[in-house]
């Protein structure tokens, strides 16, 4: 016998869940102004989320899916990205398109039913959300094999949960970026669970990020709540892209502090015990911790940067609840780039109603 | 008698060409004329297709543009979504129809909705090709025509052509649509006739059915490989001095009823022909439009002779699934019945 084949998963974390420096701090994280850059979009990121969930429960949102506790993996992948680069979001990055330029008023058109919020202004090479799970990673493959034939330095960065990493087309889209050695990062937000499906139940893989040895390119874990971590092993993995070194699979382990959505009830599938113990590992308070120790945070500098976001996300929410409807015809208007006569007959016919 | 010709059509020259020829000829003609063409899919390349239908475009314009793909259906549906997204216009084929089911999760969940749900941010200008049809003696699962779950699908074209130059200017008006496309390719007719294309780059018109016969007393609707039997159908109905119309639908979705509606409101009567089974095929598209748009101009009920609603059988079965000439007189000639 003889092994033909072997391999090794890296595991990489900077701050330990009480926010001393476990790893090596990369050269952006000795800046103060850097982490607190970091710092300010996971604030705001999660206090989006809070006014968000609050919109759903009184009847002025849809159905929302809650990124509580997931803000450091967003915000490190998509802060690394340069704008040129391309985000394909699953459905529970807000913090990742905040930081990409998608605005918070556009994200509550979208999670309020209105399909204006996926026209965003910012970044209008990102990709919308992408609810079939899963489904959006081929798309990453053909966005990076674009790149790849125009000779340009973009890249792009496909997040999609622990549950999207059992379907096919994931294997399929890396298999096709690990054979064509595609400018792709790929992202698997570990937040330990799929709806009710714990992860063990997902997959016997000891590891998701292994997944990508099959396909024939380097898979690594980060600790997903290290905002630092997250945003370097990206930061690595963007780097080699560009270079024309093909993709890579970052496994970032994370935990979904809230439910599913604000219409699921996790109490019915988990213990508060576990959700308890995990709330001691969250990102946000960790890279408090370290801006306290290390740089001096001040009590009074955390209080005005509270109150800035709370402030941004109020005018936001006030913008999106004053927004005027779209017609209904819209619902027509962009099926085709020019509307066919059949099409064109059923929409005069809508609007002959009433 | 030697027909005069125009001289950018002498220039590009005219050659007698099967239907695989001519998908081949749009193919490389859309190559040239644009550099965002792309065609993706399995054995495409060195092999040219396991129709040919990519014969020889590898060695013109290179691997990085005619692309063989992995074995990878979901992928090869959903590459091309962020390909065309990102201003491309890729061509891929799935090698036949039978296969291309995981692809409809890209087509309806994807492709067919970027642009609305963007609103016109991102579009889609992709071309998903496969070979579709019986009657080629083929292994299991590759002989089924499901056109008709297609074109279920809003915001997606399907287009079928029934000719060689059908092929060639309707594949050309496909690849330059700026929307996604269904391109189904009925094999048995890939190699069955030649006809003489004119390679010149002329793209046919999407979107409208095409009148191949005229005729006063019925109606014969069909589409694809059909169009085959339908024909002789009318020829032995000319036989009893009967004049049958036909109308090639040509693309199904979006459906030009105008053509249909204009031809019944002549002949007052209707057989639609389709290989598809018959429940829930297209054609009960097509009569329901009928009954609600043409009632007036009808004299007698509609009739469809199609696939029987039955598993495609294997190949020694397949003859007596296929809608013959003989099943097409018959029910004209019901339908003829009605004073
Ligand atoms: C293809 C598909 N199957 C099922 C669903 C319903 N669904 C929505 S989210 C979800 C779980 C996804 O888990 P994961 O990939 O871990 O992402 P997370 O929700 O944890 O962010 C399921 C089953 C879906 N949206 N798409
Ligand atoms: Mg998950």
């Amino acid at each position: 016998m003889s092994i033909v084949a072997s391999f090794e998963i890296a595991h990489t974390r900077v701050l330990g869940p009480d926010g001393k420096v476990e790893g090596e701090l990369p050269p952006f994280a000795r800046d103060r102004d850097a982490l607190v850059a970091l710092y300010r979009w996971m604030v705001l990121t999660r206090a989006f989320d809070a006014k968000a969930v609050a919109l759903q429960r009184t009847g002025r949102l849809g159905t929302y899916a809650s990124g509580i506790g997931q803000e450091a993996v967003c915000v490190g992948a998509a802060h690394a990205m340069t704008p040129d680069d391309v985000l394909l979001p699953s459905f529970r990055e807000h913090g990742a398109q905040l930081v990409r330029g998608v605005t918070m008023q556009e994200l509550l058109l979208y999670w309020g039913g209105d399909e204006r919020g996926s026209d965003f202004a910012g970044p209008r090479q990102d990709f919308p959300v992408c609810i079939p799970v899963g489904t959006h990673a081929p798309h990453a493959a053909g966005a990076a094999l674009a790149f790849k034939l125009r000779d340009e330095p973009s890249v792009a960065v496909c997040i999609f949960g622990d549950g999207a990493t059992s379907r096919g087309d994931v294997y399929e889209a890396m298999n096709v970026a690990g054979a064509w050695t595609l400018p792709v990062v790929f992202i698997a937000n570990n937040n330990q669970w799929a709806i009710s499906v714990p992860r063990p139940a997902q997959t016997a893989a000891e590891t998701l990020a292994q997944k990508a040895v099959a396909a024939g390119f380097e898979g690594l874990q980060v600790d997903g709540n290290d905002v630092i971590a997250v945003r370097q092993a990206t930061t690595e993995a963007l780097d080699k892209a560009r270079s024309g070194n093909g993709p890579t699979l970052i496994e970032a382990l994370t935990y979904r502090l809230g439910d599913h959505t604000t219409v699921d009830d996790a109490s019915r599938y988990r213990d508060d015990e576990e959700v308890g113990r995990h709330w001691k590992e969250e990102p946000i308070a960790r890279l408090r911790s370290y801006l306290t120790a290390a740089h001096g945070w001040q009590k009074a500098e955390e209080e005005a940067l509270i109150a800035a976001c709370a402030a941004e996300v109020e005018d936001a929410a006030e913008s999106y609840l004053a927004a005027s409807p779209e017609p209904p015809e819209a619902m027509f208007d962009y099926l085709y780039e020019e509307l066919p006569a059949d099409a064109a007959r059923q929409r005069a016919a809508m609007l002959a109603q009433e | 008698m030697a027909k005069a010709r125009t001289k950018s059509e002498a220039s590009a020259g005219t050659a007698d060409l099967t239907m695989v020829e001519a998908v081949g000829q749009a193919l490389a003609r859309a190559l040239e004329e644009d550099e965002t063409v792309i065609l993706l899919g399995e054995d495409i390349g060195v092999d040219g297709g396991v129709f040919r239908a990519t014969d020889g475009l590898i060695t013109r314009f290179g691997a990085d543009r005619v692309r063989d793909t992995p074995l990878s259906e979901a992928m090869i549906g959903g590459l091309p979504v962020g390909l065309a997204a990102m201003g491309f216009r890729p061509v891929a084929e799935i090698q036949f129809m039978g296969f291309i089911y995981p692809v409809i999760d890209q087509i309806v969940n994807h492709a067919a909705r970027l642009r609305t749900r963007t609103r016109g941010r991102m579009t889609c200008p992709m071309v998903l090709r496969a070979p579709y049809g019986g009657g080629i003696h083929a292994p299991e699962h590759h002989s089924e025509s499901m056109e008709a779950m297609f074109a279920h699908i809003p915001g997606l074209r399907v287009v079928i052509p029934s000719s060689p130059a059908r092929a060639y200017g309707l594949l050309l008006a496909a690849i330059r649509d700026p929307d996604p496309v269904i391109f189904l390719e009925p094999k048995r007719i890939y190699r069955a006739a030649r006809e003489a294309v004119v390679d010149n780059g002329g793209a046919l018109p999407l979107d409208r059915c095409f009148t191949v016969l005229k005729g006063a007393d019925v109606t014969l609707v069909t589409w694809g490989a059909m169009l085959k039997e339908t024909l002789e159908a009318a020829e032995i109905l000319a036989g009893d001095s009967v004049e049958a119309e036909i109308v090639d639908v040509a693309t199904l979705k979006p459906l030009d009823m105008d053509t249909i509606l204009a031809s019944v409101s002549k002949t007052g009567r209707c057989v639609i022909v389709h290989e598809a089974p018959l429940t829930g095929g297209f054609g009960a598209e097509i009569a329901a439009r009928l009954a609600g748009e043409g009632l007036m101009h009808l004299v007698a009920p509609v009739e469809r002779v199609a696939g029987w609603d039955t598993v495609m059988p294997l190949l020694r079965l397949e003859g007596r699934y296929m809608p013959s000439a003989e099943r097409i007189v018959a029910a004209a000639r019901r339908v003829l019945e009605y004073a």
